[in-house]
């Protein structure tokens, strides 16, 4: 164990095998407390709100009166505050550290888009309002779709997509549209890269398509004659993630585009990384067809703990007329909303509007970069990921190297091997440390893949202590301390916890314990 | 740039150990000719004052629901807050975290999503729930979807009281043809579904209150659905009423959606919002959507983790129940936190505060001169015919900041027995000087009109 120059032990020390922990508090608890579920300390009676009580007749509810209880816990307002607090300190957040989180963009989000987007003028508006009440809402979309075009030089956008993945779907519909509409039904598959995200073979199967795939070359792209060899008069498209999954700009789309073109096919791209090349590249210029954004990881808006997101997608001119409705335009009497289908224009993909919450937060977070910080971003996105790649590449495998990375930087886990420690034990004891693990066994394609997307946000004294811990952590496996990797984390809210048993025997709610039958004594 | 960290001093260095003489070298995969030459011609970073001062001249422009007297429903909901949601919500640990992959780190994200799929069965009366979908109309689409899979027939049938948007969203999932029968708008609550259930049938999906603000009987659409072999999809689009109106789960429905947004989350001009999913213990493999289950850590204390992946297109790809990838984790949070502020006491206060304002509204809309109220029964919305096309009518009073609530032609332009429709809701908001100024504008446009 190393020592500060005050004799204290610093750095992880020696790890605590599972179970023997020398101290066990009174109450269990300490400042990481073990919350209580809500239905253990709440109850049908309390309440954190006061209502008038009213009587009603019940006339006009047709005899569908509740009979049933509900069975909820209410708490009073400060025990509310108080358990949603402590269960917020069981969370790691960007807030508190780095999230090198490879394809998920974990990016600072700046407050003034929570300011904006809590103005009364945007979150309480309703989505019906005569459209006449609302210019200002629908000038803020017009707006948004603008940059949004602008920056990937497409012909259209549609804004609506909830998620990436609903973008992607949007996307895909427009697509099979054009297709239908040119003749073209008969085309049935989609091709997918090995290293593609899991959204991609999903949506292409949930649109009917089958799914076949493209393999990677030894560095880690895509091969134009591979494509070639993939194209057929069934194809209808290609979803290509660029840059990919591996970190890597694809070298060769600009000929990819063309020969999909060429074979009648479309390009849709899984813009999940554009913010590794936002105000550098414009992915219409490469050629693709169709793009979709995810307004959480490029632009800012927060992930919540898993979501909401926002995916809209930009359409090329050739599949704008199949754009799903509703969208803005300029007409006459200012900005109108089309929110039925004409011409060959898809319907709905959503209630309502879309993610407007998102539409504010992101549109804010542009004008806060303008165009030009919006570049530097991305460089600096590209210039952290490389500089940790620069950093951890003579202790740690890069599969695919002399060659620099965008945005995230890959490496696989053959320097693990013959250590016991697997690229699960690795990034678990990561959070020993203090910092949330990378992406792992993403991309499939590389054996016991680290994926680390660390992003503009993070300042070089940022990278420099967590590239330290990755390589004392690469020493310390080569060692063959492999204890400190499988029994980690030590210092968590948690352990590891059984993924295999809340499967076998799912628990989904709480229960009551007098119903169960061990507490029937 | 105020969100970047690195001084160009710094980037030198790290361009050096990198060993590369410029940015640019990093780019050098990227074809020359796609790399941008001039800056995107898009305005320069701007200082947070006057990116403010922007956003606020656009929010002005708009109309905010609390401005005036305010009925619009239809599938939004403008209710109170409590101002601790917001608060709690924006904590740093709540608002920036991901999704949570990595249990150990993740509990307080974990045990609320546990605690979430457990109000919302227990308010739904079903056995489980998932973590949240997108919204109210994605579920009921990933619901009709489940169904098929559930009982490997095709055909899908909508009651004509569900929401339009719904079923606008359903058809673009599912596609135009014989297998998706969507029955005509039924303003008036009529029964239409029933007779329509046949040996191909997966589901019927049944809204109450419906559109239109009538409360259907849901034991009768579960017996008939469940005497064919089909499922009984029931979507709740004003989860409030659920306080007051017996649970979904309690008349016999398979599946139940709801949207969300009524607890904890604000208008927004439509989202974000939070779908709600829950349904029988035996369907949960076939459930689409992020689910959260109670285990135990290597220490043997009490732990949460997302479960049942191998659903997921994750782990499942092209062979997944859906290609979701995300949920409303934040909107969910809002929803738990407003739901354990009301609990049971507190939620059927509101319920029933709700529906004694819609009373009041019903009562007073009664009063005008040309106005037909066409529910029998309702919870906190209603549907109105007048003698005269709506949509005018609507304009004309927005022009007095009387927000009326929905021409029902806006959702339904190419059906002319909607024309002189408005579908109008009241909530705890609604106050007695709201509805006299509705009921006393509404007389004055039906009275200009009618000269």
């Amino acid at each position: 164990m190393s020592m500060n120059n005050q004799g204290r032990p610093t750095g992880v020390g020696t790890p605590v095998p599972a179970g023997t922990s020398d101290f066990t508090s009174v109450s269990g608890s300490s400042l990481l407390p073990n919350e209580p579920l809500l239905f253990e300390i709440g109850d049908r009676e309390h309440s954190g709100v006061d209502l008038p009580d009213v009587a009603i007749d019940g006339s006009f509810l047709g005899g569908f009166e509740r009979k049933s209880e509900i069975d909820l816990a209410g708490l009073t307002e400060p025990e509310t505050l108080r358990h949603y607090v402590r269960l917020s300190r069981l969370n790691y957040s960007i807030d508190s550290g780095m999230y090198p989180l490879g394809s998920c963009t974990m990016k600072h989000n700046p407050r003034l888009n929570e300011k904006m987007a809590r103005l009364p003028g945007f979150a309480d508006i309703h989505p019906l309002q005569p459209v006449s009440t609302v210019q200002g809402a629908l000038a803020l979309m017009d707006e948004l779709a603008h940059w949004l075009m602008t920056l990937t030089n497409t012909a259209a956008v549609c804004l609506t997509p909830k998620a990436g993945a609903h973008g992607e779907m949007a996307g895909m519909m427009a697509i099979k549209a054009a297709q239908d509409a040119a003749g073209q039904g008969h085309r049935k598959v989609v091709l997918v890269p090995e290293s593609a995200h899991g959204t991609n073979p999903a949506t292409a199967a949930f649109l009917g398509y089958s799914v076949r795939a493209v393999p990677a070359r030894d560095d880690g792209t895509v091969d134009v004659e591979a494509v070639k060899a993939a194209l057929s008069p069934d194809v209808a498209a290609i979803m290509l993630t660029n840059p990919n999954t591996c970190g890597l700009f694809e070298p060769e789309v600009i000929e990819i585009a063309a020969a999909v073109h060429e074979a009648g096919a479309f390009f849709y791209c899984d813009g999940a990384n554009f913010n590794a090349i936002m105000g550098v590249v414009r992915p219409g210029d490469l050629g693709i067809d169709a793009m979709h954004i995810n307004l959480h990881k490029t632009f800012s808006t927060p992930h919540g703990g898993g979501g909401p997101g926002a995916g809209p997608v930009v359409l090329s001119a050739a599949l704008a007329p199949f754009a799903p409705v509703p969208f803005v335009r300029k007409g006459s009497g200012g900005t109108e909303l089309v929110e039925h289908a004409e011409g060959q224009h898809l319907g709905r993909i959503t209630a309502f509007n879309g993610q407007m919450g998102m539409y504010v937060r992101a549109l804010t977070y542009m004008l806060s970069h303008g165009g030009d910080g919006l570049a530097q971003a991305a460089k600096d996105a590209v210039l952290n990921a490389n500089y940790i790649k620069a950093r951890l590449e003579r202790v740690f495998s890069v599969p695919f190297p002399g060659q620099p990375c965008m945005h995230e930087a890959l490496f696989d886990d053959s320097f693990l091997e013959g250590t016991g420690v697997s690229t699960l034990d690795f990034a678990k004891a990561l959070i020993d440390e203090g910092f949330h693990p990378m992406t792992m066994y993403f991309p499939l394609v590389v054996h016991g893949a680290m994926l680390v997307e660390p992003t503009e946000s993070e300042s070089k004294q940022t990278l420099d202590r967590f590239c330290d811990v990755m390589l004392e952590l690469a020493e310390d496996a080569k060692a063959g301390n492999a204890a400190r990797f499988t029994s980690a984390p030590l210092n968590a809210p948690r352990r590891r916890l059984d993924e295999t048993r809340a499967a076998r025997s799912p628990v989904l709610k709480w229960e009551r314990q007098e119903l169960l039958p061990q507490a029937a004594e | 740039m105020r969100y970047l960290p690195h001084s160009e001093h710094e980037r030198a260095d790290m361009l050096a150990v990198i060993g590369a003489s410029t940015a640019e070298d990093l780019f050098a995969r990227v074809p020359r000719h796609a790399l941008l030459r001039e800056p995107v011609n898009l305005p320069r970073h701007s200082p947070e004052f006057l990116v403010e001062a922007k956003m606020k001249a656009l929010a002005g422009r708009n109309h905010a629901a609390g401005d005036g007297p305010f009925f619009i429903g239809a599938g939004a909901y403008r209710h109170h807050v409590p101002a601790s949601v917001d608060h709690l919500i924006q904590r740093s640990e709540w608002l920036t975290a991901y999704t949570p992959y990595q249990p150990e780190v993740s509990q307080g994200t974990l045990q609320m999503l546990f605690e979430f799929q457990t109000q919302v069965a227990h308010l739904t009366g079903m056995e489980v729930a998932n973590a949240s979908m997108y919204d109210g109309s994605t579920a009921t689409a990933e619901a009709v979807l489940m169904a098929r899979r559930l009982t490997r027939r095709s055909r899908i049938i909508l009651s004509g009281g569900l929401h339009p948007h719904y079923r606008d969203v359903v058809r673009t999932y599912l596609g135009d043809g014989p297998d998706l029968v969507c029955l005509p708008a039924s303003p008036e609550g009529q029964g239409d579904i029933l007779n329509r259930i046949d040996g191909d049938t997966a589901a019927i999906v049944v809204q109450t209150p419906d559109f239109y603000g009538h409360l259907r009987d849901l034991r009768a659409a579960a017996d008939a659905a469940h005497a064919a072999g089909a499922l009984l999809i029931v979507v709740v689009t004003e989860v409030v009423s659920l306080g007051l109106i017996e649970a979904p789960g309690a008349l016999g429905a398979d599946i139940v959606v709801a949207e969300g947004q009524s607890i904890g989350n604000s208008l927004n001009f439509g989202g974000p919002y939070v779908g709600l999913m829950a349904t029988r213990k035996e369907f949960i493999r076939q459930m689409p959507g992020r689910l959260c289950g109670e285990t135990v850590d290597a220490d043997g204390n009490r732990g949460f983790v997302l479960t049942l992946s191998t659903r997921e297109q994750h782990i499942r790809r092209e062979k997944a129940t859906s290609n979701i990838c995300t949920n409303s984790g934040l909107c969910a949070l809002a929803f738990s936190i407003h739901m354990s502020l009301l609990g049971e006491a507190g939620l059927k206060k509101l319920a029933r505060l709700n529906h004694h304002n819609a009373v009041k509204l019903a009562k007073m809309l009664g009063t005008v001169p040309g106005v037909e109220l066409l529910n029998h029964s309702f919870f906190n919305e209603m549907t109105i015919r007048l003698p005269v096309p709506a949509a005018p009518i609507v304009e004309l009073l927005a022009r007095a900041d009387v927000l009326a609530g929905l021409p029902v032609s806006r959702l339904e332009p190419d059906n002319p027995a909607c024309e002189n429709l408005i579908v109008l809701a009241a909530t705890e908001l609604t106050t007695d000087d709201d509805i006299a100024m509705l009921a006393e504008c509404l007389h004055a446009a039906l009275s200009e009109d009618a000269q």
